[in-house]
C-alpha cells in the first residue's frame, strides 16, 4: 500500500476527512449546483443542528456512556423557550431558560446513572420518553409559533457573510475543544471512558464528572433547539425525532470509540458534515428519501467497519 | 504491620501476620499461590480492610481504609495488571486526579510534561511524556506507574510480580530504576516467584504460608533450597482417596500444541482411567492449555488426537462433540448459568439429546437431572432451584453433573476444588475416582500441590507456556514439583 494511504488508515481523523473530500469531489462532478457558495452554506446550516447535538454526545460517548434522550430534549427545551418568548421574556433570557431545561433533564439522567447505578442506555431511554411526553403535555400537542423577528434573526442573520447558526457552531466547537483537551473535566472524560476503575483509584470524583457529561449533553440539546426553533419559526413538541441517532452516527463516523476513551471533537464535526453533505447531495441528485436512508446507513456501517478492520489488523 | 488478620467466607486468608519494612531496602515476599501475599498487600494499599491488626508508618498507627488514604501516607502499589488509562498520555496518567491548572482552569500541560520527563529521567529512562501509554512497551508502562507513585511522594512501594511480563533487558532496566529509588530512601516490598531475583535485589526475604509469616531472613544467609522448603512446609497429610488402577487405552494425544505467546510446543498423552495432574505457577499457561484443548481458544500449531483419531477442535461445541469436557477455573463466571435452575444447567450440555424438533423435552431433562442430583448427592431443595443460591461445593457438583450427563471421554478440570470446604472436596475426589473407573480420563489442573500429588497418576509441570517436566506420582514430592515450576535446575 502507498505510504499516504497507510497514513490515512492509521490516522482515523485524516481518513474521515479524506472521505468527506472525496464525497464533495464526486458530488461537484455529478451536480453543477453542489459546489456553489449558496449550496455549501446551505449544507453547513443544515448540519449545524446535528453538529451541536453531537458535541454533547461526543463527551457522553467518550466517557463510555450513551445519551438517547437528546432528540426529546430538543423538543422539550424548544417548547419551554417558546412559551417564555410568548410570555414576553426577552430573547436572551428565554434562550437561557431553554438551555437550563435541557441541562436539568441531563442532570436527572446523570444522577440516575451515577447514583442510581442505572446503565446509561436505560436511564436515557426513560428520559427520552419522559421528555417527549412532557413536551406534548406542555403544549397539548400543538406547535407554538408567532415569535418576534429577533428569534428569526438567529437563523437568517449573517455576520461577515456567515450565517449565524454556522458561526454559533464554530464558536461552540472551539470552546468545546478547549474544554475537552485543556481542562481537568475534559481529561477525566477521556480517563473515565478509558479505564473507570483506574481513574477512581487515582482519586478522581468519577460520579461527579460523569453526571456533568450528561448535563452538558442536555445543554447542547437545548442549544440545538434554539437553532431549530429559529429556523422553523415555530416550536414543535414532535421536533427532534431521531436526532439522537444522527448525533451518535456523527460521533461514530468521526472515529470515536463507542466503548469510550478515544476520539475527538474534530472527528465528530467531520462526521456531521459528511452526513450533511451526503443528504444534500442525494437530494440534489433527486434520489428518493427511501434510498437515502439505505445509503446513509451503509456509510455508517462502512466507516466503523473500516475502523475495526484496521484495528484488528494492527493488533 | 502487626498481627494482621483477614477472614473470607470459609477461609482465613491472613492469620496474624507481622511484617516490617525499612527505608532503602527491598523486602521480598515469597509464598505459594494462596499463601496470603496479595491479600496482605491489598490491606497495606487500602484496597481491602483487615479484620484485626494494625499498621504503623514511621512508628505511628495509621488507618488505611481506601486507596486514597494509602496514597496520602506515601504508600503506592503497582499491580501485576497495570492500572493506566490506555489512551491517555504518560504525563496525563502520572498526574491523573491531581492535574496542575493555570488561568481559567486550563491544564498546565507544559508543567505536566516537564515534571513527568524529569520523574522518568530520574528512573533512568528517556521517554516522550506526550505519547499515549498504550503505544509503550510493558516495561515503559511500568515505569510510568512508578513515576505516578513518585509524583505522590511514595516512600513505600509495593510491586506485585513486576517482572512477569518483562524481557531480560527490561528487567535490568527495572532493577536499575529500583536501585535509584533505594538511594532516595524508598522502601520496596517486592512480590515474586523468581528465586534468582530474590538474590539479585532483595535485602531481606519473608516467606508466607497458609496466611502466616513463616520466616524472615537476610538474603545472603539463606539458600534457594531453604526458601523452597519454607514455602512448601506442611506435610502431605490431607486425605486423598485415590484408587489407582492400571490405565487402559490411550484416549488423548497432544503433539506440539502451540498458541502464539501463550503455549509453546506442548506434548503429552492420556490413557483411559488415568488422572494427569498439571502443576505450575499462576500464569504458567495451565488454564490456557485447558482452553486451547477444549476449543475455547484457538491454537495455532500442533495436533490433538482423541481415541486415536485426529481431532480439529475449533470451538467448545466441537470439543464436546469430540468427547471433551471442561470444568472451568471460575465456577460462577464460566461453569454455571447462575440465574438458571439446577435442571437447566445440568441439561445444558445435552440439549440436543433432550429435545425433539427443537423443543426441549422437560420431562426427560427432569429425569436426567434428578438422577444426577441423587447420584452426586447435590444438596438442593429441588431441581428447580436457581443454582446461584447453592453453596460452592454443590455448585461444583452441578458442573460435574453437567459433564457426566454429556458422557465425556476426557474431562479437563481447572482447579476443581478451589473455594470448596473439605467435606465437599473429598466428595469431588470420589466422583473423580468413579469417572476414571468408568473409563474416562481426567486432566486436572491444580495449584494445590498436595492435591496434585494425592490424586494424579502422572504429573506434568508447566512453566512459561511450556511443559517442562513430567513425573510419576510416586516419583515426585512437593519440593521437586515446586522446583520444576520455578525453573530451578534440579
Amino acid at each position: 500500500m502507498k505510504v499516504w494511504a497507510q497514513h490515512l488508515l492509521r490516522n482515523r481523523r485524516a481518513g474521515t476527512l479524506a472521505g468527506l473530500f472525496l464525497l464533495c469531489a464526486l458530488l461537484s462532478f455529478l451536480s453543477p449546483f453542489f459546489w456553489t457558495v449558496s449550496n455549501l452554506l446551505n449544507v453547513m446550516e443544515q448540519t449545524a443542528i446535528n453538529a451541536v447535538v453531537a458535541v454533547g454526545m461526543t463527551f457522553v460517548i467518550l466517557s463510555g456512556g450513551i445519551d438517547l434522550s437528546v432528540g426529546s430534549l430538543v423538543a422539550l427545551s424548544g417548547v419551554v423557550m417558546a412559551n417564555r418568548l410568548m410570555a414576553g421574556w426577552p430573547l436572551a433570557l428565554a434562550v437561557l431558560f431553554g438551555l437550563i431545561t435541557g441541562a436539568l433533564a441531563g442532570l436527572c439522567s446523570g444522577l440516575l446513572i451515577t447514583r442510581g447505578k442505572l446503565p446509561p442506555f436505560i436511564a436515557t431511554l426513560g428520559m427520552m420518553s419522559v421528555a417527549r411526553g412532557a413536551a406534548l403535555l406542555f403544549t397539548e400537542g400543538r406547535p407554538i409559533s408567532g415569535f418576534s423577528e429577533s428569534l428569526r434573526s438567529l437563523s437568517t442573520g449573517r455576520v461577515l457573510g456567515i450565517p449565524v447558526p454556522v458561526l454559533l457552531t464554530i464558536l461552540l466547537y472551539t470552546l468545546a475543544v478547549v474544554v475537552l483537551n485543556r481542562t481537568r473535566f475534559g481529561r477525566y472524560v477521556y480517563a473515565i471512558g478509558g479505564n473507570e476503575e483506574a481513574t477512581r483509584l487515582s482519586g478522581v470524583a468519577v460520579g461527579f464528572h460523569k453526571t456533568l457529561v450528561y448535563v452538558l449533553s442536555g445543554g447542547t440539546a437545548g442549544l440545538a433547539s434554539v437553532l431549530l426553533t429559529a429556523r422553523l419559526n415555530s416550536a414543535q413538541p414532535i421536533a427532534g425525532m431521531m436526532y439522537e441517532l444522527d448525533a451518535i452516527a456523527a460521533v461514530v463516523i468521526g472515529g470515536t470509540s463507542l466503548t469510550g476513551g478515544a476520539g475527538t471533537l474534530g472527528g465528530t464535526l467531520i462526521g456531521a458534515l459528511t452526513m450533511g453533505v451526503l443528504r444534500n447531495g442525494l437530494n440534489l441528485l433527486g434520489i428518493s428519501s427511501f434510498l437515502q436512508q439505505i445509503v446513509i446507513g451503509m456509510v455508517i456501517i462502512i466507516a466503523v467497519l473500516v475502523d475495526s478492520l484496521v484495528k484488528s489488523k494492527r493488533s | 504491620m502487626r498481627g494482621v488478620r483477614k477472614r473470607f467466607p470459609g477461609v482465613i486468608a491472613l492469620d496474624g501476620v507481622d511484617l516490617d519494612l525499612r527505608s532503602g531496602e527491598v523486602h521480598v515476599l515469597l509464598g505459594e499461590n494462596g499463601a496470603g501475599k496479595s491479600t496482605l498487600m491489598k490491606i497495606l494499599s487500602g484496597a481491602q480492610v483487615a479484620d484485626e491488626g494494625e499498621i504503623l508508618v514511621d512508628g505511628r498507627t495509621v488507618v488505611i481504609d481506601s486507596p486514597r488514604a494509602a496514597r496520602r501516607l506515601g504508600i503506592s502499589i503497582i499491580y501485576q495488571e497495570l492500572t493506566l488509562v490506555p489512551h491517555l498520555s504518560a504525563s496525563a496518567n502520572v498526574f491523573l486526579g491531581k492535574e496542575p491548572t493555570g488561568p481559567f482552569g486550563l491544564l498546565d500541560l507544559d508543567l505536566m510534561n516537564s515534571k513527568t520527563r524529569e520523574l522518568l529521567l530520574g528512573l533512568g529512562i528517556a521517554l516522550d511524556p506526550d505519547v499515549p501509554v498504550s503505544t509503550l512497551g510493558i516495561a515503559e508502562q511500568q515505569m510510568v506507574e512508578v513515576a505516578k507513585a513518585l509524583s505522590e511522594d511514595a516512600r513505600i512501594l509495593v510491586m506485585d510480580e513486576p517482572t512477569s511480563a518483562l524481557t531480560a533487558s527490561e528487567i535490568d532496566q527495572l532493577f536499575a530504576a529500583i536501585a535509584r529509588l533505594l538511594e532516595r530512601g524508598v522502601g520496596i516490598i517486592y512480590i515474586s516467584h523468581r528465586m534468582n531475583e530474590v538474590q539479585r535485589i532483595g535485602r531481606r526475604v519473608s516467606v508466607l504460608r497458609d496466611g502466616r509469616r513463616i520466616s524472615t531472613r537476610a538474603v545472603p544467609d539463606v539458600t534457594i533450597d531453604e526458601l523452597i522448603r519454607l514455602m512448601v512446609g506442611r506435610s502431605v497429610g490431607d486425605h486423598f482417596p485415590r484408587h489407582r488402577s492400571p490405565p487402559g487405552a490411550e484416549v488423548l494425544k497432544v503433539d506440539h500444541l502451540s498458541r502464539r505467546g501463550v503455549l509453546h510446543d506442548i506434548s503429552f498423552h492420556l490413557r483411559r482411567g488415568e488422572i494427569l495432574g498439571v502443576a505450575g505457577l499462576l500464569g504458567a499457561g495451565r488454564t490456557e492449555l485447558a482452553r486451547a484443548l477444549f476449543g475455547a481458544d484457538r491454537s495455532d500449531g500442533g495436533q490433538v488426537a482423541v481415541r486415536g483419531r485426529l481431532a480439529l477442535v475449533r470451538s467448545p461445541a466441537e470439543g464436546i462433540a469430540t468427547g471433551l469436557g471442561l470444568l472451568p477455573e471460575d465456577r460462577k463466571a464460566q461453569g454455571l448459568v447462575l440465574c438458571l435452575t439446577v435442571r437447566q444447567n445440568i441439561a445444558l450440555t445435552s440439549a440436543k439429546r433432550l429435545s425433539r424438533f427443537g423443543l426441549v423435552e422437560e420431562r426427560k431433562e427432569a429425569e436426567l437431572s434428578q438422577r444426577f442430583v441423587d447420584e452426586l448427592r447435590i444438596k438442593t431443595p429441588s431441581i428447580e432451584q436457581l443454582t446461584g443460591a447453592l453453596s460452592g461445593g454443590n455448585q461444583q457438583k452441578i458442573v460435574l453433573g453437567k459433564w457426566l450427563a454429556a458422557s465425556v471421554d476426557v474431562l479437563i478440570m481447572d482447579e476443581p476444588t478451589r473455594g470448596i470446604d473439605v467435606a465437599a472436596k473429598v466428595e469431588i475426589y470420589e466422583l473423580m475416582n468413579r469417572l476414571t473407573a468408568s473409563g474416562a480420563a481426567i486432566l486436572m489442573i491444580s495449584s494445590e500441590l498436595p492435591e496434585i500429588l494425592g490424586m494424579s497418576d502422572r504429573i506434568l509441570v508447566m512453566r512459561a507456556g511450556r511443559a517442562v517436566s513430567e513425573f510419576t506420582a510416586a516419583g515426585a514430592d512437593q519440593e521437586t514439583l515446586l522446583g520444576a515450576a520455578l525453573g530451578r535446575a534440579s
